[in-house]
């Protein structure tokens, strides 16, 4: 009788040996076949785009151009993707080329980035300024766009060019907008407790316990997704030791066991009982809430924030303010995270003179007002752009940027991806907000180790 | 020459592979076998039966496994060709085992995993499945109930676990009183690193119950009710008779259940990655292979030894199940 089962129940083994095999070694297996094919040089690919003729593309404002370009997009919310479409549709009108959006989940995008350069990528695509553009950059994955800002150069502040370079002195990104990290309040709020506008890190705290007092969170906080606590370690940091250290860190130039870093973090820890309880397990969106129903008083993130308040008389409600100064040498400078969205060119795009005519159109003010008519928790990021018809909200923006001498990415984009990721910074800082009364010393010797232990770029 | 084919023949009996007429291929056959007849035709047949899963094995198996082998010993960021990846040797092993913060949590979860599941959650999968063999009233309804999680991909359970976990709005913390507003305490059911590891193993245990569940069950219909009937006469009570006679019997799907449950502890990783990509708390090897390889800025040589370091611990499970499977045809 029980000769009968063996048969059968032995297969199913077998072949559940063999999926084990498979579960065990198919992540690690995906890269293994991309080791043969990928045969491109990539030191030639960089130099062909600087010849591109400057004088074929003409100026955004004469329809003559004509051609076809393709365009891989992240603005996979319903919102931003009409609007990045009705942009498009804006440059085709204007210089006649032809335009197809293939648009990505924007996690996804990211994630497929480094293989979808490398395979056939579009012609133009979405990415971030500074560092994680220069890593791409710097890979021989994308095309310089010098021709292009050579004719709109003078349209944007340094602050933006700068942001575009890569390590070999060319541009490699077009600016679209960007958004500051401020302190997110609602004024009904403040109108009816009293409270004052806090400037400097006294008055700042004074305000969070007169609302600890009034039964509120001070600040929400919410940091499951494992980046935007990476915002309130910026903040302090330039606070603190100014934005050149922070950038210095940044690059590998300064090291994390550096007195002034653990200095950051001590006084992070002070601050935290400010901030709302249970971060880890909170998302942003919910930590936005928490500030928009009231419960909490204020909020330390990008202005998308107020993404989460779509009922416009909320959103009319929300003001800001950056983050309070702490009374040091670095008052002045007023540093800023203010990331900066915008588009890159691929290594292998097919029709260059199409390609920088687009271009040179989608960085004037009017196409990036067209995009950002849809989307207002960004300002754009042309210097020409027509403000008058900014809601307060943009208006408050753009005030705050005017008033910030220095302007960081955000760390995620102001350093080596590896170091920032789930790897790295991510699971460090979550790792120091589950336990903020560790060992600062051996905390930040392991963040040093790790970024030592980083292959070489 | 003969001679030397009956040799072979001997040594493997079922794949003469040397040509020969069909007479040449004559066996003695040992203890009783019959003789061994192959014509061309057969051989061809057999050739390809054999060789065409030989291949796929080989190619898609064995092939990307030894290269994931030989990259663990490079550095290499996934961009550009074979002249861009860098011998490493052994370095990423040793940075693995001591600058990698996630390394050690990780396999200590993996092993959390693999014990609540072998200790907890597989044997009541079983106990619900006896249960459900007597043919209870409402036995279907159970059964569905139980079965349901399967259904569901474990990023859904992901999902639904997040509405049971999350801080303020979350179920449990609702009916606990413990949203941590207007003066309440706080449970961090996700956030606090000592408790969401055991938080995400009910809602995998709610799955994998329902899974062994059903595998069980349809093992223990193929029981022969006789068997029973002998144990009832002979006076064996409810315990005895599942014990000393029906668990034997089942033998071959104990050990597929042993397997399965294996498997599924050391491949865990959509329930988690949908929570928080297994950070805080949550990591798990299969995690940590994928937030090297997939990503910006891949890590594809470091990837590669944490892929060696979870294939090692696999081999394992499988050695031991194919020993023993081995013994079972030599009896």
């Amino acid at each position: 009788m029980s000769m009968s089962i063996p048969g059968p129940g032995r297969r199913l083994g077998a072949l559940v040996a063999v999926a084990l095999v498979v579960a065990a070694c198919s992540s690690s297996a995906t890269p293994a076949p991309s080791v043969a094919p990928a045969t491109q040089a990539p030191a030639a690919t960089q130099a062909p785009a600087t010849q591109a003729p400057a004088t074929e593309a003409p100026s955004a404002s004469a329809p003559a151009q004509g051609g076809a370009t393709t365009i891989g997009s992240a603005f996979s919310d319903a919102v931003p993707k009409a609007a990045f479409q009705a942009m498009m549709d804006y440059c085709t009108q204007q210089t006649g080329v032809k335009t197809t959006i293939n648009t990505v989940e924007h996690g996804a995008f990211q994630d497929a980035l480094n293989s979808y350069l490398q395979g056939t990528p579009d012609d133009i695509f979405t990415w971030f300024a500074g560092y994680r553009m220069k890593f791409f950059a710097d890979q021989g994955l994308a095309t310089n766009m010098n021709d292009v800002w050579a004719k709109v150069g003078d349209q944007f502040s340094d602050a933006y060019k700068t942001a575009s370079t890569a390590s070999d002195g060319n541009q490699y990104f077009l600016p679209m907008y960007n958004y500051p990290w401020v302190v997110i309040y609602r004024k009904s709020l403040f109108q009816d407790k009293g409270y004052a506008i806090p400037k400097t890190l006294d008055e700042f705290i004074a305000l969070a316990k007169k609302m600890k007092a009034d039964g509120l969170v001070p600040l929400a906080f919410g940091d499951k997704d494992g980046w935007p606590a990476m915002g309130t370690f910026d903040i302090l940091n330039m606070r603190m030791n100014g934005y050149d250290f922070h950038v210095g860190l940044m690059a590998g130039k300064e090291k994390w066991t550096d007195p002034r870093v653990k200095a950051v973090f001590q006084k992070w820890a002070e601050l935290l009982p400010y901030f709302q309880e249970g971060a880890l397990g909170r998302t942003w969106q919910d930590a936005a809430q928490a500030m928009i129903t009231k419960k909490a008083g204020m909020y330390f993130l990008g202005t998308f924030a107020g993404e989460q308040a779509p009922d416009p008389a909320i959103h009319d409600d929300l003001a800001f303010f950056p983050f309070p100064v702490f009374g040091n040498e670095w008052d002045a400078e007023m540093g800023i995270d203010a990331p900066i969205d915008g588009l890159m060119l691929s290594k292998t795009h097919a029709n260059p003179a199409a390609d920088t005519a687009l271009l040179v159109c989608l960085a004037s003010p009017e196409a990036e007002l067209t995009f950002l008519k849809s989307n207002p928790n960004n300002v754009a990021a042309n210097k020409n752009a027509d403000t008058s018809g900014y809601t307060d909200f943009q208006k408050q923006m753009q005030t705050i940027l005017a008033g910030s001498n220095r302007i960081a990415q955000f760390l995620d984009r102001d350093t080596r991806p590896d170091f920032a990721g789930p790897n790295g910074m991510q699971g460090f800082l979550q790792d120091f907000l589950g336990n903020p009364t560790q060992d600062l010393d051996a905390y930040l010797g392991k963040i040093q180790a790790f970024w030592d232990s980083l292959p070489p770029l | 020459m003969t001679d030397r084919v009956a040799e072979m023949s001997v040594k493997v009996p079922p794949l003469p592979v040397t040509g020969g007429t069909a007479t040449d291929l004559v066996t003695p056959g040992r203890k009783g076998r019959g003789p061994l007849l192959l014509s061309r035709r057969d051989m061809v047949i057999l050739a390809l039966m054999a060789g065409i899963p030989a291949f796929i094995h080989i190619f898609f198996v064995w092939v990307p496994t030894i290269l994931s082998v030989l990259l663990s010993f490079t550095s290499w960021n996934g961009i550009g060709g074979l002249d861009r990846i860098k011998v490493v040797g052994l370095k990423n092993y040793s940075d693995l085992v001591s600058i990698y913060q996630p390394f050690w949590p990780a396999v200590q979860h993996n092993l959390i995993w693999l014990g609540v599941f072998l200790l907890i959650a597989t044997p009541i999968g079983m106990l619900f499945a006896v249960l459900l063999d007597k043919d209870l009233r409402g036995t279907r309804f159970y059964q569905s109930a139980l079965y349901l999680p399967v259904v569901l991909s474990l990023a859904i359970v992901g999902f639904i676990a997040q509405l049971f976990y999350a801080p303020e709005q979350g179920l449990i913390n609702n009916l606990l009183g413990t949203t941590g507003q207007n003066g309440q305490q706080l449970i961090d059911w996700l956030g606090n690193k000592s408790l969401n590891l055991w938080a995400v193993l009910v809602f995998a245990s709610w799955r994998h119950i329902g899974y062994i569940m059903i595998l069980y069950l349809a093992g223990l219909k193929g029981v022969d009710p006789t068997l029973r009937e002998a144990a009832k006469v002979d006076g064996a009570n409810e315990v005895q008779t599942f014990f000393r006679v029906v668990f034997p019997v089942m033998a071959p799907i104990n050990i597929v259940i042993l397997v399965i449950t294996l498997i599924e502890s050391l491949r865990a990783f959509d329930l988690v990655f949908i929570i928080n990509k297994g950070l805080n708390g949550l990591e798990l090897l299969s995690v940590l292979v994928t937030n090297n390889i997939i990503g910006e800025a891949s890590r594809v040589g470091f990837g590669s030894a944490i892929a060696v370091v979870l294939l090692t611990i696999s081999v394992g499970p499988i050695v031991l199940y194919l020993t023993r499977s081995q013994k079972g045809i030599g009896e």
